[in-house]
């Protein structure tokens, strides 16, 4: 058995620099999937491809070759429809063959459109209509404290996501329960996919709303490496309630023309749109 | 007249004395504890019980997050609030994975009585049986609780049990007889209660007691009037169906439910593509109810014994 752990390295210059390749690998992979797929999700998958990468390569622990490890830490994608991006952490983690990204939405293929725990190793819940991974990651951070483990857990949700009632019935539930084995993340792109957020249903001040349901609120910038991780390493610091992430983001990070694009939350690349954008990308 | 006795209660006793030789057993309700009976439970494992409030949405994704980790949830609520509100979550959080969350629901049908419509659902049997995966088991009465809910422990995967508010007439004697013998319950199995030579009727819940006393009623008339009940609508126990249509010529159907969905749904399909027999469905015609005793609910919209007698009379009345 060999776990990934490397929570307790310094967030050297080295380790960052490693994170930011690992994230640029989510991107150029996200866009080649969605695009091979025909469809798919490629605005929101670069809007968390950072924080993806904090997570999986460095704050996360883990054992590729044995997902169903009692000791693990959960992460739940409940913005499912990101999971190109989840899709590719996990195959660089090794948790499957970098050859199955391709095969994404196919017929017979075990990357399904959205995240199926019984389809995909790593894949820790079903998701994919909106509103419901907080639940289950309640769910897991209860069962760890009844069982007396150490592990954490941790639920990426989308902002637009923030619209269901589920969410908050969550949200109630886990500071209810001092729940501070959770950690919820808030992907603040922004954009949901008819619109602006402020647009639709305005959701500020957004911070205010978890604060008072209970939960310790940290602010960051969701593509400041540094900041997610420390972010992260604080809120394990903080016992009694929960803690939740609001990573401000930009919908379609990394690509000049997808950047702040309502377009992009359900529209994959064209061919030749693509290979402006991993001209972009860099890597 | 027949003893009846509660199932709620039954579930509730039930869940007490399987906590104690399963810990991996956790129960969770959404603010209806006292009525569901698994305040029972609270009371003996307070740990092991998780209250989420009116929240039903939250109660199936808490249940399978908790049930991803190895633990053996008991979801409990009205039946109405579980497989309307919190249907999409038991969908896509437990049953779609496939875990092994049971939800026994208590409130099924016109048996809620007073409540009135908002409170009844008349087509979660549809609902749920028609989810894949799922597991569907409606009791005939407390004693056969007491083994459908022991018999959910060793089942894996998704489950979903349904029993009434009221108090109704048992069916079995004490440790799960019938007529002196010794039964075992299994999932998807049923019971031949009577044989049959005429008509048989296929019951399920509170409405085999009232089969029994239809069948019994309609041996003044010179009919032998075979009753199955049929504790589980998911699967189906298609053999017995197909041998009481084939030895009987004519099936009822009598359920507390909706006839569009549920067991005389089920028995329709099984019958149409497999073995076309004339059927009647006995059980609410397309409508939401009203307030009422369940009594009187069961009269005004059809779920008697007198009115199984009728649809008996009907189907014979129908070309093979």
């Amino acid at each position: 058995m060999v776990v990934f752990d490397r929570k307790s390295e310094p967030h050297t210059p080295s380790l960052l620099r490693e994170l930011e390749e690992k994230a640029r690998t989510i991107r150029r992979d996200s866009l080649i999937m969605t695009t091979e797929a025909g469809s798919g999700h490629p605005g929101g998958s670069l809007s968390c491809a950072d924080l993806l990468s904090v997570l999986y390569f460095h704050h996360l622990r883990y054992d590729p070759a044995n997902p169903a490890w009692e000791g693990r830490d959960r992460f739940i994608l409940s913005k499912g429809h990101a999971c190109p991006a989840l899709y590719s952490a996990l195959s660089l983690a090794g948790f499957f063959p970098r050859e199955w990204l391709r095969t994404l939405r196919r017929l017979g293929s075990p990357l399904q459109g959205h995240p199926d725990s019984s389809s995909t190793p790593g894949v820790e819940a079903s998701t994919g209509s909106l509103g419901q991974g907080l639940s289950i990651g309640c769910g897991m951070a209860l069962a760890g404290r009844l069982d007396r483990r150490e592990y954490r857990v941790y639920v990426l949700m989308g902002d637009g996501e923030m619209d269901e009632g589920q969410v908050w019935e969550a949200a109630m539930f886990a500071s209810h329960q001092r729940l501070d084995n959770l950690v919820g993340i808030v992907d603040r792109n922004r954009i949901q996919l008819d619109g602006f957020t402020e647009e639709i249903v305005g959701l500020e001040p957004l911070a205010e709303k978890w604060r008072a349901f209970g939960w310790n609120v940290v602010e960051v910038d969701g593509h400041d490496l540094r900041q997610v991780a420390e972010a992260l390493d604080g809120a394990e610091g903080v016992k009694g309630k929960p803690t939740v992430l609001l990573a401000r983001t930009v919908k379609g990070k990394g690509v000049s023309f997808m950047e702040n694009q309502v377009k992009y939350h359900g529209t994959p690349l064209t061919r030749e749109e693509l290979e402006r954008a991993l001209g972009e990308l860099g890597g | 007249m027949r003893p009846s006795a509660s199932m709620r209660e039954a579930y509730g006793r039930t869940l007490v004395e399987l906590g104690e030789r399963h810990p991996e057993i956790v129960v969770l309700d959404a603010d209806l504890s006292t009525s569901t009976q698994t305040f029972l439970f609270a009371k003996r494992f307070p740990e092991r019980f998780f209250n989420v409030g009116v929240a039903e949405a939250n109660l199936m994704g808490v249940a399978a997050g908790l049930a991803s980790c190895g633990k053996l949830p008991f979801v409990s609520t009205f039946s109405v609030f579980a497989t309307e509100k919190g249907l999409s979550q038991f969908k896509q959080s437990i049953a779609y994975p496939n875990l092994n969350v049971k939800v026994v629901v208590t409130h099924g049908g016109l048996s809620v009585g007073e409540d009135g419509a908002s409170h009844f659902c008349l087509w979660d049997l549809a609902v749920m049986r028609s989810l894949p995966r799922t597991t569907v088991i409606v009791p005939a009465d407390a004693v056969e609780t007491e083994q459908a809910v022991r018999s959910l422990v060793r089942h894996r995967g998704p489950a979903f049990l349904r029993l009434p508010r009221a108090k109704t007439g048992l069916v079995y004697g004490e440790g799960y007889t019938y007529r002196g013998e010794r039964l075992e319950f299994r999932i998807g199995g049923s019971v031949v209660l009577e044989e049959g030579e005429d008509a048989t009727v296929l019951a399920t819940g509170p409405m085999v007691v009232e089969a029994l006393e239809a069948s019994e009623a309609l041996r003044k008339e010179g009919l032998r009037v075979g009753v199955v009940d049929v504790h589980t609508l998911k699967p189906l126990d298609e053999r017995t169906v197909l041998e009481a249509a084939s030895r009987t010529g004519f099936l009822v159907t009598a359920e507390d439910h909706s006839i569009f969905g549920g067991l005389g749904g089920a028995v329709a399909e099984l019958l149409a593509e497999r073995r076309p027999t004339p059927l009647k469905r006995v059980g609410v015609k397309d409508e939401f109810g009203k307030s009422g005793s369940w009594r009187e609910l069961y009269e005004a919209y059809g779920l008697t014994s007198r009115h199984i007698q009728q649809a008996v009379r009907e189907v014979r009345g129908m070309a093979r």
